[in-house]
């Protein structure tokens, strides 16, 4: 799929230039690894015993696939409601410079904060990813319902995957709904490695698989934002090492 | 219907503690986005420190996996992901080869335990 000419009277209104979003979800292979992700999201949330309109409730109101596998793997292993929301905030804070970066593209003398809402609640590294390779070839005062478009439809194949992952577990052999809850850790771990751009990053992903079940021994309750914090520290450490080298 | 929706607590809780912590950064990075250098050193530890998490995360679920999954044994998940890994790095870092053959591996596996 290619999209029209930056001249083109397809760019005329902005209902189209959603729809051009929309159909762009079919244009990127991330659209199948964040399919896969969210299979395993929802059989995840079947097997630790949340119900599936919270399953699909978290798909579309946190819409942050870390998010989601942290909020759900504290709450189901007894950490408190605090500790959860903490580890939450903390795997969030990434969204912050990716909505800073991001918005700029789509931003126009006359634009008002409350238009770029939905946008930004939209914004996960799948489509600030693709916003980098699509909006240069949409036009400025289209980039915001084009955006709109592919971020509604990327949420709306993963609620999809949620209820077909949750239903799955239900249904399915054993050995079937494991391989549906093993998408998660694999599509993660590579997703994620994928996007290292510096050796501190690929420290810290290491660190942090090495590190856990050490920390787990303890059995703090707070195991995975106490590794995670010493894990990222010593990555940074590598990080200032490595500039001042 | 009432197991559709499940107990509205578990719902205020997922708002509490997913849906407001998640999304402060979002609305953050929309009211102050304008004056922050995006290669500042608190980002930079800020980030990873959230990979670090997520790789905890990663590990949690192989180190002390939920439902389903606790019925494969240890190596098994150890090896499907490690093959997933090499098999990745060999695709020039494709994330969905990687998947299917960690998958592959871990279904085989359990298949010739079976």
């Amino acid at each position: 799929m290619s999209l029209p000419p930056l001249d083109s009277p397809q760019w005329h209104s902005s209902v189209r230039a959603f729809a051009w979003g929309l159909r762009s979800i079919t244009a990127t292979v991330l659209t199948l690894v964040l399919f896969a992700t969210y299979l395993g999201i929802g059989a995840l949330a079947h097997d630790t015993h949340f119900s599936m309109a919270w399953a699909l409730a978290g798909t579309a109101f946190v819409w942050a696939g870390p998010a989601q596998i942290i909020l759900i793997s504290t709450l189901s292993s007894g950490a408190s409601i605090v500790q959860a929301a903490i580890a939450v905030t903390v795997s969030a804070i990434r969204l912050f410079p990716m909505v800073v970066s991001v918005l700029p593209m789509m931003r126009m003398p006359k634009t008002r904060r409350r238009h770029l809402i939905l946008v930004a609640h939209l914004i996960a590294v799948t489509l600030w990813v693709e916003s980098f390779r699509f909006l240069p070839h949409v036009p400025r005062e289209r980039r915001i319902a084009f955006v709109q478009g592919l971020g509604i439809g990327l949420v709306c194949v993963c609620l999809t995957a949620t209820t077909i992952g949750y239903v799955l577990a239900a249904s399915l052999s054993q050995t079937f709904a494991a391989a549906i809850l093993m998408m998660t850790p694999l599509a993660f771990l590579f997703s994620t490695a994928r996007n290292c751009r510096e050796l501190a990053d690929g420290v810290a992903l290491v660190l942090g698989l090495l590190l856990f079940p050490i920390v787990a021994m303890l059995n703090t309750g707070a195991d995975i934002l106490i590794s995670g914090v010493l894990a990222g520290s010593m990555a940074y450490g590598v990080h200032r090492w490595r500039a001042h080298a | 219907m009432s197991a559709f929706i499940g107990d509205w607590h578990a719902l205020l809780i997922l708002l509490v503690a997913g849906v407001i912590p998640n999304d402060i950064w979002r609305m953050l990075g929309l009211w102050f986005g304008g004056g922050i250098d995006e290669g500042s050193e608190l980002l930079v530890w800020v980030r990873v420190v959230a990979t670090a998490i997520l790789a905890g995360v990663i590990a949690e679920i192989l180190v002390r996996p939920p439902g389903a999954l606790a019925g494969v044994s240890g190596w098994l998940r150890y090896a499907s992901v490690a093959i997933g890994f090499v098999v990745f790095l060999i695709s020039r870092r494709s994330t969905f080869a990687g998947v299917i053959c960690g998958e592959i591996v871990m279904l085989v596996g359990q298949w010739w335990l079976g």
